[in-house]
């Protein structure tokens, strides 16, 4: 067996910062990452991108070594990503906030409404099931990090949880501190309104759940395999049909029904951000799709069915 | 065949035509613009001249000048346009976000404050506003001609850093000065309850713009500073050669 020397470059000055000999042919990018990391220890496999050209795309730790367009001796070049954070970690530290946060607003603890108002409750019904659907939704969300997303990518850059939680936390913040003012107005169709937004918001959390299991299903456990998403027995995956993200689609309901119960402009803002960030998401989802299969099925959109 | 190769080409022609009108156009629209709002701005230097000279104080420059400031202050909102169909090489953002506070800075807190249109800030801030505008407009304007005299260059790299920090001052005063009277008329803001249960509050709202000029002023000066540093730096190379 012919055994390959492999030498590591940076990308940027093209200095040789590692060479590997008697490297197995059906060595993946995956071990040479680990053996790279074994001589610089500070560079660990998340945070390396190792690429055929600087400016190229970064190879997948798949790859195996003799499939790749190089000769026995390959040459790489290595980008350091930057400090990695586990996407779990990030899902659950955004998540929680959210949580904890409406609960201490519902709570009305101290310095955040006048004294007098200290640890008191609404006298609104409508703020206890906001209270309720609020909670709900984000404990669903720590459940299915925990349980149910087989997640492609193991980390990400470590200043996004500095974003991502300032995104989460403060529109939160927000969001509960008008909904459980102690001068906080009902909507204004009175239990009709509340009744209907109720409706949709559950309604669209289990259209959501159900998406998300099927995706589950998708890809068997520890896989990065990608299939096109089919409606199941489930009807509430037959939007599959119409829309290649429909997690997405049942988020922005549960959202507008969310918004329709506490008619709360707060809450509309969030809705709104939430929407142009998951229609983003969803037409790159889209386009990989088409990409990736040739057989993707025309009738369906990103996110709005026919529209968007 | 032959004729499906005429086609093709005769296509081509069409579409550089087409191009080549389109530029041109653009190019000719962005030259009355720059033209246009250089004389618009000299229009305000010379308007404010002649008051101080006529009635030796700053007291009633601004109500004289108002009019004129806002409509030229207000037409840079193209500027935004220009960039957005790609006619002018700039980040539609970074247009976005100047022309912005400008507008904010005339028609939020100057015009709808009457009580502070007579403060020394106000002067301050306009009358660098018009120096800049001047120079930068002029600037655009000889080099969609071709024809940039050196001392607009020099002029246009090496006023900001003095012009710069000046307008900040005056513009931060003139805010700071605003707020007791934008507290008392509570102007702009929702106070709770209302039906769509939210409140926003302008004093505090203008106390959070303030603290923003900490962040941002020293990118947008050292964004400057490079980038006069690229313009100018090229030229000591080309004098080394000869």
């Amino acid at each position: 067996m012919k055994h390959y020397e492999v030498e590591i470059l940076d990308a940027k000055t093209k200095d040789k910062l590692c060479f590997l000999d008697k490297v197995e042919p059906n060595a993946t990018i995956g071990e040479i990452k680990s053996m790279f990391h074994k001589s610089h220890p500070q560079w660990y496999p998340a945070r390396q991108s190792i690429r055929l050209d600087p400016k190229g795309k970064s190879l997948k730790d798949e790859d195996v070594l003799q499939h790749l367009p190089v000769g026995t001796t390959a040459t790489f070049y290595f980008r350091d990503l930057g400090a990695q954070i586990s996407w779990v970690t990030v899902f659950l530290t955004e998540y929680a906030g959210p949580l904890l946060i409406y609960l201490m607003f519902y709570f009305r603890v101290p310095f955040i409404y006048a004294p007098k108002y200290d640890f008191t409750t609404s006298k609104h019904w409508v703020v206890h099931l906001a209270c309720m659907c609020h909670s709900f939704h984000y404990v669903k969300r720590l459940l299915e990090t925990l349980f149910v997303h087989r997640f492609s990518h193991g980390t990400m850059p470590l200043r996004n949880i500095f974003k991502n939680c300032t995104y989460y936390w403060g529109f939160a913040a927000w969001m509960a501190y008008y909904i459980n003012h102690p001068l906080y107005t009902p909507p204004t169709y009175g239990e009709q309104q509340i009744r209907l937004a109720l409706t949709v918001f559950l309604f669209c959390q289990i259209g959501n759940f159900s998406i998300h299991i099927a995706l589950r299903n998708l890809r068997p456990p520890g896989s990065k395999t990608r299939k096109i998403p089919y409606p199941t027995k489930n009807p509430f995956t037959w939007i599959f049909l119409l829309v290649s993200c429909p997690n997405y689609t049942y988020e922005l309901g549960s959202w507008l029904g969310f918004t329709l119960m506490t008619q709360c402009l707060p809450v509309a803002a969030f809705t709104l951000v939430g929407f142009i960030q998951m229609t983003v998401w969803a037409k790159g989802k889209h386009r990989s799709y088409l990409k990736e299969f040739r057989d993707y099925p025309t009738l369906r959109s990103p996110i709005l069915p026919f529209i968007l | 065949m032959a004729s499906g190769e005429e086609d093709g080409t005769v296509e081509e022609k069409e579409t550089n035509n087409k191009k080549r009108t389109k530029g041109a156009i653009a190019t000719a629209w962005l030259t009355f613009y720059n033209i246009a709002m250089t004389a618009g701005w000299l229009v305000l230097a010379v308007a404010m001249v002649r008051y101080y000279l006529q009635k030796g104080t700053h007291k009633g420059l601004y109500r004289n000048i108002a009019r004129t400031l806002k409509f030229f202050q207000t037409f840079a909102l193209l500027e935004v346009g220009h960039c957005a169909i790609g006619i002018v090489r700039t980040s539609v953002i970074v247009t976005g976000v100047q022309v912005c506070s400008r507008i904010f800075m005339v028609w939020f807190v100057t015009n709808s404050i009457r009580q502070i249109q007579n403060e020394e800030s106000v002067i301050l801030f306009v009358v660098v506003w018009t120096i800049t505008e001047i120079t930068r407009y002029s600037f655009y304007t000889f080099n969609l001609l071709n024809h940039l005299p050196y001392f607009i260059k020099w002029a246009r790299y090496n006023m900001f850093i003095v012009m710069y920090p000046l307008g900040v001052i005056g513009e931060l005063l003139t805010i700071h000065a605003s707020l007791p009277y934008v507290r008392r008329s509570g102007m702009y803001s929702l106070r709770l309850p209302n039906k769509y249960n939210v409140s926003f509050d302008y004093y505090y709202f203008l106390i959070i713009v303030m603290l923003s000029y900490i962040p941002l002023f020293p990118q947008l000066y050292f964004h400057m500073l490079r980038q006069r540093r690229r313009v100018l730096h090229g030229e000591i190379v080309v004098e080394k050669d000869e």
